[in-house]
């Protein structure tokens, strides 16, 4: 077991390590023009664009490039080029509320998609079964910030029920206020996956349904609620978990900037999406390395507790 | 040399009606023939297959719809043109830049959608949308499909380092969301172009998308292609393939390939779905199609802008996109229960 997890461990660090220079090639050698002209600003005389790339090191080999930003990545001294404040501070400032979207929508997501795959598998075949199957797939058809700005429009605009965007801290303007400012984000961000995991959960429930110790748990004469919830549900959850997993590890990683767009909840995934547009090259290394290092951690955090899960996946 | 298909992984056994079919001297029908079969008989897949061929007969129609019905262009202005509603004239957009609302059938076919900010026709915007999206939509699964197949059989057939270093990038690649990995190159690419060296493509070339979203979304093809391969590579088809001497590369293109077809079949619909929402996803944040180009992500993006005055501009472009991408979702769903019951397709959001 100790060895799994460390030669996981080592995975993930190298993984890393390919992503960041993955990121960082794609900003450098992709012709996308020199940053020390655009920082330069509009009236540029040589000698300023030669000072700039002197001052910021564009003018060493790449190999070097890498290595400094990668260094300041990790003391925390990153420094963005367009508007020159530190990358490693708004990255923390906007991390409460990615945290505060992610964790509720996954929460809202992960209790209403069990419900509802649980309540089409027991139905399987018959109409209310169909239809819920068709309004699921509605569901994950949406572009979610399509939905998000037309729920804004109609609940927040119209009929004035929400908040038309923003986030609130808790400390400034109350628990009430901060609940009230998410939960069209939370639900907004929920119906997507809530149509992903309603058939997840559906189709490996009927999966489990045919297994020889279901037929054992009805024939020791258990209740059908009994023998669902606790033979079949319980087991056709693992692959769910998996799953939700993976996906929650996506969305603290930035994966939510639709919705942090749309609702202008300014978490990392909006802070993303802003710096990329002025070609900001520190924020979105440090973004990107901060989503694949959630991605990659939930994916060996899964893999470990699948693992103690189910002893029959050999550690290898 | 004949080419096998192994009845294990290729095509799932009968219903009980269709073995009745085959008990009483209906012969002759393959596995394909059940499939499709079954495909025709699914009351909810056809239907919605159907509305997906119809959005793109619709999409191809855009010029014809344009020259003689709007008589406009899709990126034409009309910022201070009139129009005649009811024997009323009105101006395509007010004073205070609010464009007008969607006229139906009042205006003779203009305007049928209202207007956008620019006075263009959304009607006409939106057909020729329709055709970038659904151009990168199905190119982009299309080149997606290549490069996945490719891989999956090479790591899957070669195993050893090979597969190593295939599946580690894999990994790396997985390790990205999406939308961010996408945002990154579309912006990049987008400024300065793309040099391949026997072809080069210019920053607001659809082309752009295109291949980044192909690329992009090779992993949920890859994966299981590879797991599929490990598996054919045991099988006795394969081992009686080498002893008659086979190359590798006949192996992989005679044996093995006609046998992924299910699975590539299985995934389409849905990879060609995600790749129209993922179009749509980086043209609002500014990294895929690029104005005045439209596409529905480009018109949703400037839709969303305008919400509070214009809200058609963002409810039309939706509403087509969700009518595309659930018509493939649910005929992806027939296509997949017609070829294989028991599987599941998992494609990451």
């Amino acid at each position: 077991m100790a060895a799994f997890v460390i030669r996981r461990l080592l995975g993930m660090v190298l993984v890393l390590f390919a992503v960041s220079v993955l990121v960082f090639l794609i900003f450098t050698v992709i012709p996308n023009g020199d940053p020390a002209y655009r920082m330069a600003g509009k009236n540029v005389t040589p000698q300023v664009v030669e000072q700039i790339r002197k001052e910021w090191g564009f003018d060493q080999n790449l190999f070097v490039q890498y290595t400094t930003t990668m260094k300041k990545l990790f003391s925390g001294n990153l420094i963005s080029y367009e508007n020159r404040v530190n990358v490693v501070e708004e990255i923390i400032r906007g991390l409460p509320r990615t945290f505060a979207l992610a964790i509720g929508a996954a929460l809202i997501w992960f209790v209403v998609g069990v419900a509802v795959g649980l309540f089409t598998a027991v139905r399987a075949g018959r109409w209310p079964d169909r239809v819920v199957t068709v309004i699921a797939l509605v569901g994950i058809s949406m572009p979610v910030f399509w939905l998000g700005a037309l729920a804004s429009y109609y609940l927040g605009y119209k009929a004035n029920i929400f908040p038309n965007g923003g986030y609130a801290e808790i400390a400034d303007e109350g628990f009430l206020s901060w609940l009230h400012h998410l939960l069209l984000p939370w639900l907004v961000l929920a119906t997507l996956f809530i149509g992903v995991y309603s058939r997840v959960v559906r189709s490996s429930m009927l999966d489990t349904i045919n297994e020889d110790y279901v037929r054992t748990a009805r024939a020791k004469g258990l209740s059908e609620r009994r023998v669902l919830i606790r033979h079949v549900l319980r087991n056709s959850l693992i692959p769910v978990v998996t799953l939700w997993g993976l996906d929650f590890g996506a969305i603290l990683g930035g994966g939510a900037i639709l919705t942090e767009t749309v609702f202008d909840l300014q978490g990392i995934g909006q802070y993303f999406a802003e710096s990329i547009k002025r070609l900001d090259v520190p924020p979105v290394m440090a973004v990107t390395m901060f989503g694949a290092f959630f991605i990659v951690a939930f994916n060996t955090f899964v893999d470990i507790v699948y693992a103690l899960l189910d002893p029959r996946i050999r550690l290898e | 040399m004949t080419t096998h298909q192994d009845p294990a992984t290729a095509l799932p056994a009968a219903d009980p009606g269709e073995i009745e079919h085959a008990a009483t001297g209906r012969t002759g029908a393959g596995p394909w023939h059940l499939a499709a079969r079954r495909l025709r008989r699914n009351r909810v897949a056809l239907p919605f297959g159907a509305l997906f061929l119809l959005l793109v007969a619709i999409a191809l129609l855009a010029p014809a719809f344009g020259e003689s019905v709007a008589k406009t262009g899709p990126n034409t202005n009309h910022l201070s043109d009139t129009i005649t509603v009811r024997g009323q004239e009105r101006n395509v957009v007010e004073l205070d830049g609010v464009p007008i609302g969607p006229q139906y059938l009042a205006a003779k076919g203009r305007y049928m959608l209202g207007a956008d900010g620019n006075g263009r026709d959304v009607m006409v915007r939106l057909l020729y949308g329709a055709r970038n999206s659904l151009f990168i939509g199905l190119t982009a699964s299309l080149i997606t499909t290549v490069l996945a197949v490719t891989v999956g059989l090479l790591a899957g057939y070669y195993r050893g380092p090979v597969d190593a270093v295939i599946s580690r990038t894999l990994d790396s690649l997985w390790a990205f969301p999406p939308v961010l990995i996408g945002v990154a190159l579309g912006v990049s690419l987008a400024l300065g172009g793309l040099d391949l060296g026997l072809f080069q493509v210019r920053g607001n070339s659809l082309w752009i998308p295109t291949l980044i979203i192909g690329v992009v979304s090779v992993v949920y093809l890859a994966r299981p292609i590879r797991g599929q391969v490990l598996s054919l590579r045991e099988k006795e088809f394969v081992e009686a393939a080498r002893a008659h001497g086979a190359s590798d590369l006949q192996i992989m293109t005679r044996e093995l390939l006609p046998n992924l077809v299910s699975t590539v079949l299985t995934f389409l619909p849905v990879l060609v779905a995600n790749a129209i929402l993922l179009e749509a996803a980086l043209s609002f944040l500014g990294a895929g199609v690029q104005p005045p180009d439209p596409s529905w992500g480009t018109m949703l993006a400037n839709g969303v802008n305008l919400l509070i005055t214009s809200p058609h501009l963002t409810i039309a472009p939706g509403a087509m996109l969700v009518l595309t991408v659930l018509s493939l979702n649910v005929f992806g769903d027939g296509v997949r229960d017609a070829l294989d019951p028991r599987s599941r397709v998992k494609i990451g959001t």
